[in-house]
């Protein structure tokens, strides 16, 4: 995979000035120790922003926040205008519609077939049959995935595991996707072709958070950098450097 | 989501755990077989009991020698003194023809050696109430021309115990085995709960409603209630078809129970499968409330 030709692949990325996700001032602790401490950050729309730091830095805990999965111990967090720590438990299904979710495990269900695996996450939006097909084709084709349609979770690699989870997490168009480590257990070669997918997503305004240990990526796709460390941001680097 | 989307994703639940499924519509098969042979029961005993007080009721059979007159002074004084219905004279003629009639086909010599003149005269009388009985039976007793009095008193008297005995038992034994029914739907679609717990997960991530989730479990506790309803009530129905003979002929006799009113069936399937899918969907949705909280 040639570096070099993320650097055209941004020309066309859309970023906006409205701002996608932000946090204020937010604290988050489990019993005793804190998980987040004091994170005050802003998202723009369309734009793609690398989590990094070591284990136990907070960059889990951020994004199970940004699905709702928990909530902040105090401050306020807030997805395309919605603060979620008003948000009611019947209005969380609306947010995580806007939300795809990439993760490190990839989370497939194993008696499903690839193919419903995708369709899946449109029924959940109650898509009509036609829509759904008609959807799923494009995104498999795009993810290169088409032809294993029909197998399961236990006959695809690693890669084409993660290709079908990207596919099921952009399927439904969200505004948002957070990817957890969607590289971690991938080959140099098959975590590139990941990450030359969740490019290709950025370039149509879907704004991307990606939490990862990969230096290599983030230092070769030069976007913004958000270092925690502790549960505290200690760098906000744009330049893109992963130190 | 639609109700086709439901429809598919229980059927999915039901035919990957097949073995749950099977124990769960027998479950209720067990509830509606008690449920539907104790409302047969009851609505037979029902019956039964109208069979009596629809019949004369006290009858009484008068000496030799008593005249028209006699028994017309009689009927007049208890029409006009109790809740009496109806009366009606059976002439020592008709006696004989009844006689005959009870006796066809037995052996001849029981209708050749009897006569009209062997037999008493007798009075039908019918009530308005059962409690009207007693006083009746009592007044014509003490008629110096009544020769003996019979009414049956034991029988209702015994039916009217059955059927509330029944009511009782068959409620308390039906309530057991729906609440038991209940339990046991609740039980294996919170198994099933657990056992897509990661599914669960999942499609929560993926913003699935509450709906979503829970509708295709209810719907999957109705299916196994209505094909365990279903189930029982065409057993009891074949196996009513298949006695019909040997009970209505061979104890029932004049009183037309079987074979089953066809309307009657009819009500009490749909009854059932209405009750069944009400269990089924009080089991699944307490399962939901307990093994998803939501």
């Amino acid at each position: 995979m040639a570096y070099g030709c993320w650097k055209s692949r941004r020309d066309k990325i859309v970023v906006s000035l409205q701002p996608m996700i932000l946090f204020d001032k937010v604290f988050k602790k489990f019993g005793s120790s804190t998980a987040l401490d004091d994170i005050s950050l802003e998202i723009k729309q369309g734009e793609f922003v690398f989590l990094v730091g070591p284990s136990g830095a907070g960059k889990t805990t951020m994004l199970r926040i940004l699905t709702r999965e928990i909530l902040p111990t105090s401050g306020t967090v807030t997805v395309d205008k919605i603060d979620l720590t008003k948000l009611k438990n019947s209005e969380i299904p609306k947010l995580r519609r806007k939300v795809g979710v990439v993760f490190q495990d990839f989370k497939l269900l194993d008696d499903r077939t690839v193919f419903e695996q995708v369709a899946l996450a449109l029924e959940v939006l109650g898509k009509s049959d036609s829509e759904i097909v008609k959807a799923v084709e494009h995104t498999l084709k795009l993810v290169e995935i088409w032809d294993k349609r029909n197998l399961f979770p236990r006959q695809l690699s690693g890669g084409e595991a993660q290709r079908v989870t990207i596919a099921r997490a952009v399927v439904g168009k969200p505004d948002i996707v957070l990817a957890d480590e969607p590289t971690g257990d991938l080959d140099h070669k098959t975590a590139w072709g990941v990450i030359q997918l969740l490019n290709e997503i950025n370039s149509w305004g879907t704004t991307i958070l990606m939490a990862t240990h990969n230096q290599e990526i983030v230092n070769t796709l030069k976007q913004r950098v958000i270092t925690l460390k502790l549960g505290k941001i200690t760098k906000d680097n744009t330049e893109g450097k992963y130190e | 989501m639609s109700f086709r989307n439901y429809v598919k994703f229980a059927k999915r639940n039901i035919k990957r755990t097949p073995f749950q499924a099977a124990a769960a519509s027998l479950s209720m098969f067990s509830a509606f077989l008690a449920l539907i042979g104790f409302l047969l029961i009851s609505i037979g005993l029902q019956l039964t009991l109208q069979f009596y007080e629809s019949r004369p009721q006290v009858m009484a059979f008068f000496k030799d020698g008593t005249t028209r007159e006699d028994i017309s002074a009689i009927e007049d004084n208890l029409k006009g003194n109790y809740q009496v219905t109806k009366t009606k004279y059976v002439s020592k003629e008709e006696a004989l023809q009844i006689y005959k009639r009870l006796n066809q086909g037995k052996d001849p010599l029981l209708t050749e050696l009897v006569t009209a003149s062997t037999l008493p005269p007798s009075l039908e009388i019918s009530t308005i109430t059962l409690q009207d009985l007693a006083p009746v039976a009592e007044i014509l007793k003490q008629e110096p021309v009544v020769e003996d009095v019979v009414f049956p008193e034991d029988v209702v008297s015994n039916l009217s115990t059955a059927t509330l005995l029944v009511r009782i038992i068959g409620g308390v034994i039906v309530g057991y085995l729906i609440l038991y029914a209940i339990l046991q739907i609740l039980m294996i679609i919170g198994f099933k709960i657990r056992l897509k717990r990661n599914e669960i997960e999942t499609m929560r991530l993926l913003g699935a409603s509450t709906s979503f989730i829970r509708n295709p479990f209810i719907l999957e506790g109705m299916f196994y209630g209505v094909v365990g309803a279903t189930a029982a009530w065409t057993v009891i129905y074949i196996m009513l078809w298949y006695f019909t003979p040997y009970i209505q002929g061979g104890y029932l006799g004049e009183i037309r129970l079987l074979p089953p009113n066809p309307i009657l069936m009819l009500s009490l399937l749909i009854i059932a499968i209405l009750l069944a899918c009400l269990v089924g969907a009080l089991g699944s949705f307490g399962a939901t409330r307990r093994y998803l909280r939501i």
